[in-house]
């Protein structure tokens, strides 16, 4: 009797959980193209809470690839078979923008991991975690105009990305008066970047800024330094990690580049908000992952749970999870949630803005003997 | 344009062209000699390139493990193989039976087992000494060299009568398989091996890396080798005649399996060489050597997969588009290079006597 009362139990007790039970999507890219920022994304998912406010939450990961057609495929398996209550994803701007599609014919919350191509009126159920490319952008835009710098060089990535990344600069640059002069194309697994570099020298401009990422921005770096050029080299917030400055070494001394506040929390000043949460997350992810692991796009995910975090309790008041009513009742609380301080910054979203972050979230960090320092 | 930078743009193309020509040669020998197109080439580029890098940063590439693991694979299909084969060999032959088998299994597991574990301890004890360069250098090679013959063994020596097409789809696949763990050995980042200690010097406006000479030199140098392999010694011959008429060479007693592992090894010993020499010079990542090798195979295309000369001079010429094509529009550099090999083919299919694959058994 005292057996069958147990096993009724557990199983009540099993039951109640299942129904409260909040599933979510992920799929990434940790193989292909983007595996180098695919497995630090993955990586968060090993520092996730198991409840999320009070509910037990479980994730279902699948691979991509880096490539957009599985990471539709994915997404659609994610949605519609295993009836996740939010997706995220991805790790690069094509997977990305395919599964915001599927996200929004289907009707369920995005936490987009990377930015995405599309016009904010197509972003109703998207939510995109890392910072705006011209909000970043924006910050070595004025550190150009302070320090006077009229002409750009630019030279990127033949892809997706290298287009983000001069898009940002020439939109905040434009105004600025500062003047982009070359636009330069190389392959992040290029041998050489010779041809690039003389062509962007043969213009001299003031200044030059990298739209690679990762351990990529540091061969046309090094190029340019054998080159003999001395002026100020910029990159973007792609390329801040340890391994850039392991392949570039002496060269990429003095490079500067916009980035989270979470690659620095040591140096930021201690009334910040974002001090305590960036600490925290770096601490734990390098306890696991080892020293000097840090980097923004770990950050990414785990900013992504925090904002489901602080949607997920009004959503609870209102449906159930695993109904289409819990989907359409987060999407409305993602939409709303206000002043939730996250590694990268503190969101605020709105019906017109998706992105929630302001100047908050970014920060130069420079190369100063060999790390990422905050510039002061 | 001036002459500066189109000196500038040729003196890259020179060092690319040096390392596309060797990699054509190779993807050339592994074709003629097992009609196998050795997508797998890049691969090993990428894991010499670094296994050397990791082995500088004091720790021992996961690439030991596979060699380990590949040779003990050899080492027990070749003596299933040897097994099953014995009792006929052994009623043929009259001295001691017993004696051969077990020589040949001694052998067996020198080649496969020993030589891979010496290999493991060398890596290890070259791991923490960052002052021997050339020792690393020397244990890169030991590393990567091996692979070759041990993968002809596992994944092609069984098929080695099958059609181009399988042999290919068994290459994609390897290359593949090689790709994954490459990014398990070495995470998805690049890594850049040191710059030789050299010399640099100004030859009028240009200035050269003793890096770019060794490149140059050792291209050069292995291809005068190849040639004289090919051209004096027995191997060369074996290999030229397995190449030119497979059963021809069979009859005469050129074993194809050993012209086989022949050609592996050395494109496993090219794929290495070149991985190492541009190592110092870029960024490699962990599937970086395929494309590297695809502008190889260009060239080896424009040499119609049977000629060096022209394979060579194909390659050099692909990687002056290159360099020339990265001034100009480099947006466009990929698809400029690898639609160059469009007319090739078209001037090819022109020209070329078609070869019938069915007359060959």
């Amino acid at each position: 009797m005292k057996l069958l009362l147990t096993v009724a139990f557990a199983l009540l007790s099993a039951c109640g959980a299942s129904a409260q039970e909040i599933t979510i999507g992920l799929t990434m890219g940790a193989t292909g193209p983007g595996a180098s920022l695919g497995i630090h994304y993955k990586n968060a998912f090993q520092l996730m809470p198991k409840t999320i406010a009070g509910s037990p939450v479980k994730f279902i990961i699948y691979e991509d690839k880096t490539d957009a057609t599985e990471a539709a495929k994915n997404a659609r398996k994610l949605i519609s078979e295993d009836k996740v209550d939010a997706v995220m994803g991805s790790v690069s701007v094509p997977s990305t923008t395919q599964i915001a599609q599927i996200a929004t014919e289907l009707k369920t919350p995005l936490l987009a991991l990377s930015p995405v191509a599309l016009s904010p009126d197509k972003l109703e159920w998207v939510f995109v975690v890392p910072q705006p490319t011209p909000l970043m952008m924006g910050a070595v835009v004025e550190h150009m105009k302070a320090h006077g710098i009229k002409t750009v060089g630019y030279i990127g990535f033949s892809d997706s990305w290298g287009d983000l990344v001069l898009a940002a600069t020439e939109k905040e640059g434009g105004p600025a008066g500062i003047q982009i002069v070359t636009n330069e194309r190389y392959g992040r697994a290029d041998t050489s970047v010779t041809g690039q570099v003389l062509k962007v020298l043969a213009a001299n401009p003031d200044a030059i800024v990298v739209g690679g990422s990762g351990t990529g921005g540091a061969l046309p770096h090094v190029a340019f330094v054998e080159r003999g050029y001395k002026k100020q080299i910029y990159h973007n917030h792609g390329t801040v990690n340890r391994e850039f400055i392991k392949v570039g070494g002496k060269a990429v001394e003095g490079a500067i580049a916009p980035t989270g506040p979470l690659i620095v929390p040591e140096d930021l000043p201690d009334d910040n908000p974002i001090k305590p949460v960036a600490l925290d997350f770096t601490k734990r992810y390098e306890q696991t992952f080892g020293e000097g692991s840090r980097n923004a796009f770990a950050g990414y995910s785990y900013d992504a749970f925090l904002l489901l975090n602080a949607a997920v309790p009004a959503a609870l008041q209102k449906a159930k999870p695993g109904t289409p009513e819990f989907r359409q009742a987060l999407r409305d609380a993602l939409e709303n949630v206000h002043n939730v301080v996250g590694t990268h910054g503190i969101y605020s979203m709105s019906p017109k803005d998706h992105s929630g972050l302001d100047s908050r979230a970014r920060v130069l960090v420079h190369v100063d003997n060999g790390t990422w320092r905050l510039l002061k | 344009m001036n002459t500066a930078i189109a000196l500038w743009l040729s003196q890259d193309a020179v060092m690319n062209g040096a390392i596309y020509a060797l990699l054509a040669l190779g993807l050339i020998v592994v074709y003629t000699v097992t009609r196998v197109i050795l997508v797998p080439q890049g691969e090993f580029i990428s894991y010499a390139a670094l296994s050397l890098a990791t082995l500088q940063a004091g720790a021992v590439p996961g690439t030991v493990y596979l060699l380990i693991i590949a040779g003990v694979s050899v080492a027990l299909v070749d003596t299933i193989a040897l097994v099953r084969r014995s009792p006929n060999r052994g009623a043929a032959s009259a001295t001691s039976p017993r004696n051969d088998a077990s020589g040949a299994i001694a052998r067996i597991l020198f080649w496969n087992v020993l030589v891979p574990l010496l290999v493991a301890a060398a890596a290890w004890w070259s791991a923490s000494r960052r002052d021997l360069l050339v020792l690393q250098v020397l244990v890169t090679i030991a590393i990567v060299t091996p692979m070759g013959p041990m993968l002809y063994r596992l994944a092609f020596q069984p098929l080695a009568n099958a059609s181009i097409l399988v042999l290919l789809i068994v290459a994609v696949a390897v290359h593949y398989m090689m790709t994954g763990l490459g990014l398990v050995f070495f995470g998805g980042e690049g890594l850049r091996s040191q710059m030789f200690p050299g010399l640099t010097f100004q030859l009028g406006i240009l200035s050269i890396t003793g890096q770019s000479i060794a490149v140059v030199i050792t291209a050069v140098v292995l291809i005068l080798v190849l040639a004289v392999l090919f051209g004096r010694t027995l191997y060369g011959k074996a290999l030229r005649a397995t190449a030119i008429n497979r059963i021809g060479a069979r009859l005469v007693g050129i074993s194809a399996e050993f012209s086989g592992r022949l050609a592996f090894t050395l494109a496993a010993l090219i794929g290495a060489v070149s991985g190492i020499l541009i190592s110092p010079i870029t960024t490699i990542y962990y599937d970086t050597g395929f494309l590297i090798s695809l502008k190889g195979f260009v060239g080896a295309i424009i040499g119609g997969m049977t000629s060096y000369p022209a394979a060579a001079i194909g390659a050099v010429m692909v990687a002056f588009l290159e360099s020339f094509s990265s001034f100009w529009a480099s947006a466009f550099k990929e698809s400029i290079v690898f639609t160059l090999i469009i007319p090739v083919l078209l001037w090819r299919s022109l020209t070329a006597q078609r070869i019938e694959e069915d007359e060959e058994p």
